[in-house]
């Protein structure tokens, strides 16, 4: 290849470069986690407007949720919520309770719940609320893996959430993640409570969440612990936690872990 | 046609040439047999029918909304004021049997100014028109039989000597009603034009009607979108006027082979712009199930609006709040016509204490407002999360091996074939179930918030007190069932 082409092609890239990340020089609006770790990778916090993924292995469930109701929390915290999910998703993993999210420090008066029959129907839903710039945030929830939602289904989402300016997250339970268009992609795990015997010490959320793609960055691993009286994630309080798992919980993480090379 | 009654196998229905034979209807199939041993003889099908009727009905509604059945095989039209549509009362009873005697059905039709009165003429003859008050004249010769009274009434009158509607007429009413009770007085005056009873038209009447008839049917897509949006365009204007706007909208498309297919429409709040009607309707139509099927093509399309409001207008420009709920309104809307208005839901609160009844999920179309300004019970600060994120309908039975104390959290459980070593308890929480309103059936949980080996937490609760409710009937204790009911984040 002659060099004349090579500056071409290399020219091209930049273009294209420039053309997918408008708004990679200016990150003024950013929506700050409240962990700093974090925060510094994601260079100030998460990027609105864009498509975000929070992938759980089945029985992970109940954390992936607490962990993407907190990021839809953060985005938009005064602006109705529209979460999308299937029928049987209430089955497996349970129906979100309104009485949860209050006590996680949301308000259930700004959430519209869509019941979707299926993949199909739960995308196209998805799609049309992400061009309502009235919403905040559109939560799409599918359980398992799926053919439907591929590069080109998220790169319509990506479409759509920018054109908007609403935030798009996919939670996706029991499923191995996959290329997709996400800004930011993260595999949620529940974490323990620090050690300590008093009642009120354990039992807010905290999250071994890790952050397998950043668009814009490099990615990492945090604990994180979800305040639920501020509505922000933070540094874990006390007595950090060993970060590598325990034994008992490798078979599980298999199928979250199985293709995150692959898709980062 | 034969139906079996009390054992007895009847003629249900004769045509013609059985009642050329003397056959009637009511005759045992064993006599009639008898007298036409040649007979073709079918089971009759009630439901069948009734179907037959209702589709019937369903094609008269393109003559006037207000149709009405009569079973078990007569339809009740109200034509005030429609019968000019189609050239007068003459060539509109002419264009319904004509329809109707072409598909095969024998018809019977009169035009009278009370339902009765069209009835017991229909009875007799086709094809008459009374105009109003000379019913008396019309119905007096007509035989009792003709009013549709009950057999054991007919038959009465005609042993009494009475033959004709004129003579029973003829007597004094309460003659008549001592006999035969003032149901049927009041069903004779009717027939005579005497008084009215209101028919019951099948369905509500819509508030505002635009239609368009086409000369030749039309079948493609294109001219039926293009049709949707003119006649949104014709409602709109004709709501405007009155300041209305549609909150329930129906398309009703008339097959020229009689079939009618009707897609309903409900909005959150009313629609005013005819974009989104037609918006609306692409919607549902995209997602049919079973599509639109036009046939030989539709001859005419309506488009009612069912229900509507008056439309508040309000100061837009200032306040983007308004603005910001009209827009999620219309998505709902939009949402809600293409997967059904149930999948749309917002969330109430509920006066219980009881988990799974502490919400409730509603229409987001109709409850959107009520949902925004709900009052919610507040956190208390600084606490952990006192109630799961997600919820089990119907909480999911796990194995406890042991606790070490009867009453007293488990060490272990197991749940969906995995066992969750339990690191962490809060708890009891004791939720009693509400006796006010039960028969006693529900015990009463204890509620534990437990964490497992993974940092995973549970709300699990024991069904039942365990000395006092966990007993059979000799008094026995009898083990606990453990359920696990939410997830916490």
């Amino acid at each position: 290849m002659n060099g004349a082409r090579t500056a071409t092609l290399a020219s091209l890239r930049g273009s294209i470069a420039r053309i997918e990340a408008p708004s990679d020089a200016n990150l003024p609006n950013r929506v700050a986690l409240g962990h700093d770790g974090a925060d510094a990778m994601l260079r100030g916090g998460l990027a609105p407007a864009a498509l975000h993924e929070v992938f759980a292995a089945g029985h992970q469930g109940g954390a992936a949720t607490g962990f993407i109701a907190g990021l839809a929390g953060l985005i938009s915290p005064r602006k109705p919520l529209v979460w999308v999910r299937q029928d049987f998703s209430d089955l497996e993993s349970g129906a979100l309770s309104m009485r949860g999210l209050a006590e996680l420090g949301l308000d259930p008066r700004l959430l519209v719940t869509v019941r979707a029959a299926d993949v199909d129907s739960g995308l196209r839903t998805a799609a049309d609320a992400l061009a309502c710039d009235a919403l905040g945030a559109v939560v799409l929830e599918v359980w398992g893996n799926v053919r439907q939602l591929d590069l080109v289904a998220s790169r319509k989402l990506t479409l759509a959430a920018q054109a908007s300016g609403v935030s798009a997250l996919v939670l996706r339970i029991a499923a191995t993640p996959i290329p997709s268009t996400a800004e930011t992609r993260w595999i949620v795990r529940a974490a323990h409570s620090p050690p300590g015997t008093a009642a009120s010490v354990w039992g807010a959320p905290r999250f071994d969440a890790e952050l397998v793609r950043n668009r814009h960055g490099p990615v990492g691993r945090w604990i994180m612990e979800w305040k639920c009286d501020e509505c922000q994630f933070s540094e874990p309080s006390a007595y950090p936690q060993p970060l590598a798992a325990t034994p008992a919980h490798r078979s599980h993480q298999a199928e979250a872990r199985a293709g995150q090379r692959l898709a980062s | 046609m034969v139906a079996k009654d009390h054992n007895a196998i009847l003629l249900h229905a004769v045509d013609e040439a059985a009642v050329r034979a003397g056959l009637s209807i009511g005759l045992p199939l064993a006599n009639a047999r008898a007298i036409c041993p040649e007979l073709i003889v079918y089971d009759a099908d009630p439901p069948a029918d009734a179907k037959t009727l209702a589709d019937i009905a369903d094609w008269c509604d393109r003559f006037t909304p207000l149709v009405a059945l009569d079973p078990p095989y007569g339809l009740f039209l109200d034509i005030t004021g429609c019968a000019h549509l189609f050239g007068g009362e003459r060539a509109l009873l002419q264009i319904v049997t004509d329809a109707l005697s072409r598909r095969g059905f024998a018809v019977s039709a009169a035009i009278a100014g009370t339902s009765i009165a069209a009835r017991t003429l229909t009875r007799h003859v086709s094809g008459k028109i009374i105009a109003g008050g000379e019913e008396a004249q019309a119905i007096g010769p007509l035989p009792v039989a003709a009013l549709g009274a009950d057999e054991a009434i007919t038959s009465g009158l005609r042993r009494a000597g009475l033959k004709t509607i004129g003579d029973v007429a003829a007597r004094t009413p309460h003659e008549i009603a001592a006999r035969f009770g003032t149901a049927f007085t009041t069903l004779l005056s009717h027939a005579l034009g005497q008084g009215d009873a209101p028919i019951s038209p099948r369905k509500p009447l819509p508030d505002y009607i635009v239609e368009k008839r086409f000369p030749e049917p039309v079948a493609t897509d294109t001219v039926i979108a293009l049709t949707l949006q003119s006649l949104a365009r014709m409602l709109v204007a004709a709501m405007d006027k009155q300041g209305k706007g549609a909150r329930q909208l129906e398309a009703s498309f008339f097959r020229t082979d009689g079939a009618v297919r009707s897609i309903m429409v409900e909005t959150g709040r009313p629609v005013t712009r005819p974009e989104m009607i037609d918006r609306l309707f692409r919607e549902r139509l995209d997602a049919l199930s079973d599509p639109l099927d036009p046939g030989f093509g539709f001859d005419l399309v309506r488009l009612a609006a069912g229900r509507t409001e008056i439309v508040v207008q309000q100061q837009r420009d200032l306040d983007a709040n308004v603005h910001d709920n009209d827009e999620i309104s219309a998505l709902i809307d939009r949402i809600a016509a293409r997967i059904g208005g149930q999948r749309v839901v917002v969330h109430l609160p509920l006066e219980s204490h009881i988990p799974e009844r502490s919400a409730l999920a509603l229409p987001a179309q109709h409850h959107l407002a009520a949902a925004t300004a709900a009052a919610w019970p507040e956190r208390v600060a600084g606490e952990p999360p006192l109630r799961p994120l997600r919820l089990f309908e119907r909480p999911e039975p796990i194995k406890v091996p042991f606790a070490t104390v009867p009453d007293g959290p488990p060490h272990q459980f197991t749940w969906r074939r995995a066992l969750h070593a339990v690191v962490r308890v809060e708890g009891p929480e004791r939720i009693a179930m509400e006796w006010w309103k039960q028969d006693g059936q529900s015990l009463t949980r204890d509620y534990f918030r437990v964490e497992d080996a993974e940092g995973q937490r549970f709300w699990i609760f024991r069904d039942g007190l365990y000395d006092s409710e966990l007993r059979d009937e000799e008094g026995q204790p009898v083990p606990a069932n453990w359920y696990v009911h939410g997830l916490f984040a």
